[in-house]
């Protein structure tokens, strides 16, 4: 996970403290029965060494007597589809039917560790090394066909470095749609999600939360709560919580617990000051705190700035936003002795195995974390909070606890999307062309830091500055952010320059994978007469960017009446390289866009006092149906280029697209996510 | 206090000893082990815990258990006939309306509810049946096309 961590600084969840401190161990495990494995059916060898990836094929593959063949990944499935991009990726190389191969994905006793599912890592990586296990499963498989024995002991042995996959021109199964693996399950609900795990003689658990932030939980009158029949009480250091037959008498014993809470109190900026917190608290220099984030200079950019023909600055602000998946964060634990075994909707099960390991002092031998299907995931469920704290009830209560967040829990705890503040300044040339670059980001984060666009000088930043919430991945993660404030100020560099915005990047663009999305995007859209033909109460905008290898455009129509701004029209072009399953990839960008459209309009955490004052669906408006504009998207099919990750870039390029449209329509500039319309 | 009521669910008698004014969304879930139907905010906000009382889509996370009793209750569980699936089960698989599915359940009783009233809808009413529906991963384009399916499934058969 190091892997990308160098580069995304903003992965500040993964380098949170433990959340709790438990008290040491009371040693007052029961012996529980059940367990064993959930999944593994085949009755060949029992359990399986995890972390080996690369180094054994039977790490990674198992093949069944009737042929049924099991892959095994510590990805998770979480709506992006890899689960079924993994079987199709397996069955091409193995050159079998899809229906032959199951997935074990995310068991930390049965699989590899091939890191979390973050980053959109799973395509470049994942796939390459399910796709080279099953390529060398095959050779052994026709060498061996007559003798299962010797096929499994062959299966045994390393992955031979020279083994080839099969080029895109000759693909059978990737490259096609595949339909969904478990669809019936979905409709029919008998598809489980976390939340739905059930353990025999299972409890239900409720953490006691602090009613506001930088709140310390000083003491507690247990009298109330302990009084009510079939809850179980924990009160551990800062962690309190109880346990019941039902959520419902758990909520009662939570209520109680609450009213005898006391908490001492630290102060906590409110959403109004929080740009200014986050300038004033910027860290620069490698002795600060949490060390500086990365700063790339190129040229001089301030000797180019001073002799610039034109120069031009603005600065823009991006809220923090939730993931709010539709599933909040589940965990049911089961103590067997000193053997812990956790269900929990993660997107980095090994991550959390070591969390849960550290938290009660186990060796991560005795900790094994599986992740069913989980109902969504965006970036914000890479920690293992829910997971220790169902550990810790199920250890006291003696029995095995399901533990699901609140969506109030998880809109007010889960982590939040890094907030932003940008500086930038440019320079350019009686002909439009850049010259210098100066860009700082506070407090985003280092993905899609860099400009696209071509120009000598340049200094760009990151600085880490205190953020009042817990922040951390997401979809996109700070792409997103440094995209919206760079094509928002290409756009106005484009009015200073005099040319329309779509000329303007053109001019300044020479990478040929963006510059092909966004001349097609431009072309479909028809964008350059109908930015000329202006309308009144109608806009139209265009942005682009490029992240983790693919490349978006977009180009947006919005009309706005009584001070609301309403998408009716959107084009974009997307490109990933060569496509592995088309109809899952145009629903992930679709789907990007339209995530997107809630942060680019609505979507914005508000606090005062400590306290998040809109973590509810009632006031923290998302995307619904009817906020669907008319959409055409179009995929370009690169069979000759790698494929690339697919499921968060294309969610980078809506909000400037929209932005800029809003402006086109008579108002002001706009330089803050979400949007706020003001006069012109 | 804990009283016993007698559900109606999937056409089956249940009984169950509970407090009758507990969420229907936690009896089904936890008494009676029904886990399709699922939690999104639990007041009323996203749908996801819709069921089919009477016939009628209705969000289970505010509905009292009590005041379900006597009613016929359709969970996503109940919707198919003898392995058979509910056009609008099929609608929802053949059009892939679905990425993590967390929210599926939901949008097929939902469907279910309105093409029962509204066999032919138009495609404001389903956005007007549908919009308190959420869906995260927003799925939105390919859950309109399912629903539209189904409904053009149902007028032809
Ligand atoms: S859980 Fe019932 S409406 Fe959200
Ligand atoms: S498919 Fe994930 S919430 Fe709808």
């Amino acid at each position: 996970m190091a892997e990308w961590g160098d580069f995304e600084p903003e992965r500040y969840e993964l380098r949170e403290p433990a959340p709790y401190r438990f008290e040491a161990d009371r040693r007052e495990f029961l012996a529980l029965a059940g367990g064993g494995l959930l999944l593994f059916t085949t009755g060949a060898s029992g359990q399986r060494p995890g972390g080996q990836g690369e180094a054994d094929l039977s790490a990674r593959l198992h093949m069944a007597a009737d042929g049924t063949i099991t892959v095994f990944t510590s990805k998770v499935e979480v709506g992006q589809g890899s689960r079924t991009q993994l079987t199709q990726a397996a069955a091409e190389e193995l050159g079998i039917s899809p229906e032959k191969i199951r997935l074990v994905m995310a068991d930390t006793d049965l699989v590899p560790d091939d890191g979390g599912t973050a980053g959109s890592r799973t395509t470049p990586s994942t796939v390459p090394a399910v796709r080279r296990a099953a390529a060398a499963a095959k050779k052994i498989l026709a060498a061996t066909a007559a003798n299962p024995k010797a096929t499994m002991d062959q299966l045994r042995g390393a992955i031979p470095s020279d083994v080839v996959v099969k080029p895109a021109g000759d693909w059978q199964h990737l490259g096609k749609t595949l339909p969904k693996v478990d669809s019936r399950a979905i409709v029919t609900g008998a598809h489980k999600y976390p939340a739905d795990i059930t353990r025999p003689g299972m409890l239900y658990g409720k953490v006691l939360r602090a009613p506001v932030y930088n709140a310390k939980l000083e003491e507690l009158d247990k009298a109330a709560a302990s009084k009510l029949a079939g809850v179980v009480i924990v009160h551990d250091g800062e962690f309190a919580g109880c346990t019941a037959p039902t959520s419902w008498e758990a909520k009662k014993g939570i209520e109680a617990l609450a009213a005898g809470a006391k908490y001492s109190r630290k102060p906590h900026v409110s959403s109004k000051k929080l740009f200014e917190h986050l300038k004033a608290t910027a860290r620069t220099g490698s002795a600060a705190g949490r060390g500086s984030g990365p700063e790339r200079t190129k040229g001089d950019a301030s000797a180019a700035m001073a002799s610039a023909a034109n120069t031009l600055k603005a600065s823009f602000e991006v809220a923090y936003v939730q993931h709010a998946p539709m599933e909040p964060r589940a965990a049911v634990a089961e103590w067997e002795g000193d053997k812990l075994t956790v269900w929990t909707g993660t997107q980095m099960p090994h991550r959390v195995r070591q969390q849960l390991a550290e938290a009660f002092r186990v060796p991560q031998e005795k900790v094994r974390v599986m992740v069913p299907d989980t109902g969504g995931g965006f970036g914000g469920k890479h920690t293992g909070e829910t997971a220790i704290e169902a550990a810790r009830l199920a250890k006291a209560a003696g029995k095995p606890v399901s533990l699901r967040w609140t969506r109030a829990e998880e809109f007010a705890w889960a982590y939040f999307r890094p907030a932003g503040l940008f500086e930038i300044q440019a320079g350019f040339d009686g002909n439009g062309k850049l010259t210098a670059w100066d860009y700082t980001n506070y407090n985003a984060g280092g993905a899609g830091l860099d400009t696209p666009y071509a120009v000598a000088n340049s200094r760009i930043r990151f600085l880490y500055t205190d953020s009042p919430l817990r922040e951390g991945s997401y979809r996109g993660i700070a792409a997103t952010a440094n995209n919206f404030a760079r094509e928002l100020f290409m756009d106005e560099l484009a009015e200073a320059a005099k040319m329309d915005p779509l000329r303007f990047r053109l001019l300044n663009l020479d990478n040929p994978r963006l510059r092909a999305v966004l001349e097609s995007a431009a072309e479909r859209f028809r964008f350059a007469e109908r930015w000329k033909s202006r309308k009144a109460g109608t806009g139209v905008g265009i942005a682009c960017g490029t992240e983790k290898g693919s490349y978006i455009a977009c180009c947006a129509e919005v009309g706005i009446r009584e001070g609301e701004i309403e998408v009716r029209e959107v084009t974009q072009v997307f490109e990933c390289g060569a496509i592995q399953n088309p109809r899952n990839l145009r629903a992930q960008v679709d789907g990007c866009l339209i995530q997107g459209l809630g942060a680019a309009l609505w979507e914005e955490a508000i606090f005062e006092d400590g306290k998040l004052m809109n973590g509810r669906f009632a006031s923290y408006r998302v995307p619904r149906m009817s906020d669907v504009p008319k959409l055409d998207t179009h995929l370009l099919d690169r069979r000759d280029l790698t494929s690339a990750g697919a499921g968060e870039t294309p969610i980078i390029a809506i909000a400037p697209a929209v932005a800029a449209a809003v402006h086109h329509a008579g108002y002001a500039r706009v330089r803050s996510m979400p949007v706020r319309l003001a006069g012109a | 206090m804990r009283t016993k009521i007698t559900l109606l669910v999937n056409g089956a008698r249940r009984e169950v000893q509970t407090d009758p004014e507990r969420p229907l969304l936690e009896v089904l879930r936890e008494d009676l082990q029904l886990t399709g139907t699922k939690y999104g905010c639990g007041e009323g906000q996203c749908r996801a815990c819709t069921v089919l009382l009477d016939g009628k889509a209705v969000t289970s996370c505010m509905t009292p258990v009590r005041t379900a009793a006597g009613k016929q209750i359709t969970t996503i569980e109940g919707l198919a006939q003898n392995g058979k699936l509910h056009r609008v089960q099929e609608a929802f698989q053949e059009a892939e309306a679905m990425q993590c599915g967390y929210c599926v359940p939901g949008m097929v009783l939902t469907t279910a509810g309105l093409l029962k009233n509204t066999p032919r809808p138009t495609e404001a009413q389903i956005v007007a049946a549908l919009n308190g529906n959420l869906c995260r991963c927003c799925g939105y384009p390919s859950i309109v096309a399912a629903v539209r399916l189904a409904a053009r499934e149902q007028s032809n058969g």
